[in-house]
């Protein structure tokens, strides 16, 4: 698959921003300026962007609670995100979701989940809607290895297949779910394997190679949006930072992060990108001071911003107030 | 007016509202050429063909969270949980995902989802396919809730039910399904927290849902003979409540019972009684009671059953104690 040098810089780009983003949110949740639960994305930037690289804004996604790297990729404003994270009233939810529930419906995004395993439904009804509508829109339902052992997995991907739906459950297997192994919970080594079950195509990729993400996600949605059915991609990647902000990882080695980090997705592509001679040391300077002035400008944004009136908790439960 | 069943006036609504509005599909388990287990979807494939009219596997969840997507991608789904006691293997996609989402997401997310499901006990279906859930979902922001007991209402409020951009539960008991009554035959509607008073009267408010109307009903015929005038007074929807009618009702009659099927402990009327003391505490002549089944799973024995399921009997009592 040739890639042009725009979609190869887009994805560079963006999966720094995501790294950039995300460093920025663990040293602000470190200060307590962060309120709650954050799910950081460092190190599987590459699934989020090698998928979403072939997403039009009309396409859908769901996103799990480690989402913030779904968001960016599907076109998130990192200012509204930053402010949802501080709880401010300009934030995308203004407020009332907070990390795991910043959603876009202008740009398809159906919601982070606080739930492992809330997705594959809600996408598999997305995909439903625009079977129904006719269009070539897809979806994509992000989850993890974790959920993929739930049971709403189960009915999502069986129901997309069995009415053909254009959706695309991308399993990001970080290889735990919190401390859990995905070796002790489940028997087989390859997620993937499980697709076999719904007839439905199943891909293993390298999760930290996001040229191999974006193929296999290539030939995915473009079945998808060919009417062709559902598929499942399994993205074999690693997290670098504990399940959340303040995990003491106990569960895992140093000489286990450390081997995952000498893959590192954007290193790896970065250096790739020179070699290709798409990217030079000056660009990528350039390119990371750029996106570190807008990560301190969605900072500077949400610290700036108002926070919620007390009264505003009773807005938004309905269309019109009950 | 002519008549029809409370099936054929929610079949009725289904259509009639499915051919004013292309949006609006029936997905569930044997709605399709089935006809939905009680018969509400009969002849709905034949029109509206199986885009429209979808039969799924036995799926819960996917039932309900791909109503969550299809709503939230601009359809109107109208969805069907075969027997309300099934809620428990779905529950996440009802009350985390459908209820919460418009607030999660700071107001954004529209979601026009009805679930029709049936709740219930009298037909000898036992403990997992008799029970009455509707305080669980009265206790979840973001749901409505609709409680019809009559085929006129059933109708309204079905039609309201689809029309409206929250996710609506509404509950049909199943043994209303065959009961007759005037319904007429263009759409209409019946706002939602609105209460009807079914039974004027002046000196005892008996607040009653679906089935447990009509045992209300008859149980004020039973008290009239004894010169004692019930109000029945029926919610129709449980969120949003009409607490005003209720309690203008009881300011008048000073006295007020509450009957439902399903049990009473951290039931509707406790809710309802609470809402009374609170805004009318001063009105009331005698400590208001409940009616409703004892603290127990729903029996299957017809004996037992009836013993469980609130009889005409116990609100005459629970009425002349009140009034005592």
């Amino acid at each position: 698959m040739s890639i042009d040098t725009e979609k190869l810089l887009w994805m560079y780009t963006n999966m720094l921003k995501i790294r950039r983003f995300e460093e920025k949110v663990a040293e602000l949740f470190a200060a307590g300026k962060i309120p709650g639960f954050v799910h950081l994305y460092v190190g599987e930037e590459a699934v989020a962007t090698g998928v979403c690289a072939h997403l039009r804004k009309d396409d859908y996604i769901t996103s799990t609670h480690r989402g913030h790297g779904h968001l960016i990729s599907k076109g998130g404003d990192l200012k509204l995100m930053m402010a949802e994270l501080f709880g401010k009233r300009t934030g995308y939810c203004k407020g009332k979701g907070g990390s795991m529930h910043i959603a876009d419906m202008d740009l398809g995004i159906l919601g982070a989940n606080g739930i492992v395993g809330g997705g594959p439904p809600i996408a598999t009804g997305a995909a439903l809607a625009v079977r129904y509508k006719g269009t070539d829109q897809v979806a994509v339902c992000f989850l993890g290895d974790g959920a993929s052992n739930q049971g709403t997995f189960h009915e999502g991907v069986n129901l997309a297949s069995i009415w053909k739906l254009p959706v695309i459950f991308v399993v990001e297997n970080n290889m735990y779910g919190i401390s859990f192994p995905q070796t002790r919970s489940m028997r087989v080594q390859d997620i993937a394997d499980r697709a076999a079950a719904y007839g439905i195509p199943g891909f293993v990729v390298d999760g930290n190679d996001v040229i191999a993400v974006y193929e296999a996600a290539g030939e995915a949605i473009q079945r998808a949006r060919a009417g062709e059915g559902p598929a499942l991609i399994e993205c074999k990647t690693y997290r670098y930072r504990g399940h959340f902000e303040g995990d003491p990882m106990v569960y895992r080695t140093r000489e286990e992060e450390e081997m995952w980090k000498a893959k590192d997705p954007i290193s790896r592509f970065e250096a790739k990108l020179m070699e290709m001679g798409v990217l030079n040391e000056a660009q990528a300077r350039e390119i990371n001071e750029r996106i570190l002035a807008q990560v301190e400008e969605a900072v500077r944004f949400a610290e700036e911003s108002p926070w919620p009136a007390p009264e505003e908790v009773l807005e938004d439960v309905y269309t019109v107030a009950v | 007016m002519r008549t029809l069943t409370f099936a054929q006036a929610l079949n009725e609504a289904l259509k009639q509202e499915m051919r004013r509005d292309p949006m609006i599909y029936v997905a569930g388990e044997d709605v399709g050429v089935y006809g939905g287990i009680f018969g509400v979807t009969a002849g709905l494939p034949q029109e509206f063909g199986e885009d429209r009219v979808r039969d799924t596997p036995i799926t819960e969840s996917a039932i309900i969270g791909s109503a969550v997507g299809a709503a939230a991608a601009g359809l109107r789904p109208v969805v069907e949980l075969m027997f309300i006691d099934f809620i428990g293997v779905a529950l996440d996609q009802l009350y985390n995902q459908a209820a919460k989402m418009k607030y999660m997401f700071g107001g954004k997310a529209r979601l026009p989802i009805v679930l029709r499901t049936t709740c219930g006990a009298g037909m000898c279906a036992a403990a997992q396919h008799s029970q009455s859930l509707e305080a669980w979902m009265m206790h979840v922001p973001g749901l409505k809730v609709a409680v019809p007991s009559t085929p006129y209402d059933a109708k309204g409020l079905l039609i309201t039910a689809i029309r409206d951009d929250n996710p609506v539960v509404f509950i049909e008991h199943k043994l209303l399904y065959g009961l007759e009554g005037e319904v007429p035959e263009e759409p209409y509607t019946i706002p939602f927290g609105q209460a009807d008073v079914k039974r004027e009267g002046t000196d005892v408010t008996v607040v009653a849902t679906m089935a447990m109307v009509h045992k209300a009903l008859a149980a004020a015929e039973e008290l009239a003979k004894e010169g004692i005038s019930v109000e029945v007074v029926d919610p129709r929807t449980l969120t949003p409540l009409d607490v005003e009618t209720i309690v203008n009702s009881v300011k008048k009659t000073r006295r007020l019972v509450v009957v439902h099927e399903a049990v009473k402990q951290g039931g509707v009327g406790g809710e309802i009684v609470a809402s009374v003391v609170e805004e009318a505490f001063d009105y009331l002549d005698a400590p208001p009671k409940r009616v409703a089944a004892p603290f127990t799973p729903v029996p299957f024995s017809p004996v037992l059953e009836q013993a469980f399921i609130p009889s005409v009997e116990k609100i005459v009592a629970a009425a002349k104690e009140v009034v005592a």
